[in-house]
């Protein structure tokens, strides 16, 4: 379980983000895919604990997922793929490339309209 | 679909902001890590080290293994070990009763090592003098996939007593290697229920075409094989470091 440490490492990915910018922070969004080796499940349960006291401590953590999916370099066909079966959907052939699915990624932040110095 | 009442929002972008201020970042949450392990790999790459991470569930004889390979090999090569553990010194103490140094860490409740953690090991070691360091990851087949630390390959060890299907239940480590390593071998005689050729098939599905080699550090079979795949890196790793310095 890594997800504690990961999140303490957001937080502080956050905090220069937050320096610059006078609204509080509202929403914290990242995109995760399933062969990213992190359970999302468990990082939303470990973020408010992380953030209490933090520059996020209000602020909702949105997950976006994203599909497996992966590219056939024999028959060029991109398809639909499972973590423990990334065979190419059409023709079955084994040595595809991920097109997406490991994602672990911080895209975006929200910050209210009201200003936190006032 | 209008703007006010929200029939717009749909479960893809029911987070894009309605007010206030969105700002894009486009981060990687491992950034801090990977930082880390891009300095770690210059440290490695700067004193011709070939790092080597391994991998497996608890028990599933890493310890073993370098204790056999450093008794073949510490002529040939001058050979260090980090070793990640929970709690003790005893893979360490294991190490150096072969005679060459170990640097404990012992990471406490954290499941697996980190950059951070290895680059503090690091300076423990006189990378000068170093040809092969291998870093033996904390037991645990989900965690430290998602940590890079700097090496240069990692090796994950499935043992014939955890059963084959091991790399459909833990794709993410299993992906992740170079190498795997079927270990225990000695035993398949006696466990009738573990099938290298269906453990491979697990593999193949992942999209890897990692080597599989099959091994005992107790009674030596396969050993060989391991000893030639490790000068191989050790060659190709030296040849990559001659042309980046021409
Ligand atoms: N039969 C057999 N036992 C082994 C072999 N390698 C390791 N073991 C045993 O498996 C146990 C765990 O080994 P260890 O190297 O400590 O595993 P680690 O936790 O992955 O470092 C010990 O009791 C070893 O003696 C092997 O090749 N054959
Ligand atoms: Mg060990
Ligand atoms: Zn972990
Ligand atoms: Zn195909």
């Amino acid at each position: 379980m890594h997800e504690l440490s990961i999140c303490q490492g957001l937080l502080r990915q956050l905090l220069p983000i937050a320096a610059k910018h006078p609204g509080r922070l509202i929403q914290v969004v990242l995109r995760i895919g399933p062969l990213s080796g992190v359970e999302a499940a468990l990082l939303q349960a470990a973020f408010p604990i992380a953030a209490k006291g933090s520059v996020a401590a209000e602020a909702e953590l949105v997950i976006e997922h994203c599909p497996l999916r992966v590219r056939c370099p024999l028959c060029d066909a991109e398809s639909e793929a499972s973590a423990n079966d990334l065979r190419c959907g059409d023709c079955g052939n084994q040595q595809t490339r991920l097109t997406s699915g490991d994602e672990l990624l911080l895209l975006s932040v929200q910050f209210s309209e009201e200003s936190n110095h006032v | 679909m209008c703007d006010s009442c929200g029939c717009n929002i749909t479960p893809g972008n029911q987070h894009l902001p309605q007010r206030g201020e969105a700002v894009a970042v486009l981060q990687g949450l491992l950034a801090e890590n990977d930082h880390q392990a891009l300095h770690n790999r210059e440290h490695f790459d700067r004193h011709g080290v070939l790092a080597i991470n391994l991998m497996s569930s608890p028990g599933a004889g890493k310890t073993a293994l370098l204790e056999a390979t450093i008794a073949r090999l510490k002529d040939r090569y001058r050979i260090a070990v980090i070793e990640g553990d929970l709690e003790t010194e005893n893979d360490a103490e294991r190490i150096r009763a072969q005679g060459v140094p170990a640097i404990q860490i012992t990471t406490g409740s954290a499941c697996h090592l980190d950059a951070h953690m290895l680059h503090h090991a690091l300076h423990k070691l006189d990378l000068e003098n170093i040809d092969l360091l291998f870093i033996e990851n904390v037991g645990n087949l989900v965690c430290p996939a998602a940590f890079d630390l700097g090496q240069r390959a990692n090796v994950t060890l499935l043992s014939t007593t955890e059963g084959d299907d091991k790399p459909a239940k833990y794709p993410l480590i299993f992906r992740a290697a170079d190498l795997v390593l079927l270990s225990k071998i000695d035993l398949l005689a006696v466990l009738d229920d573990f099938d290298p050729a269906k453990a491979e098939q697990h593999l193949r599905n992942l999209a890897s075409s990692a080597p599989m080699l099959s091994l005992s550090a107790r009674s030596g079979e396969g050993m060989e094989a391991w000893f030639e795949w490790l000068a191989q890196q050790k060659c190709s790793h030296q040849a990559v470091n001659r042309r980046s310095k021409l």
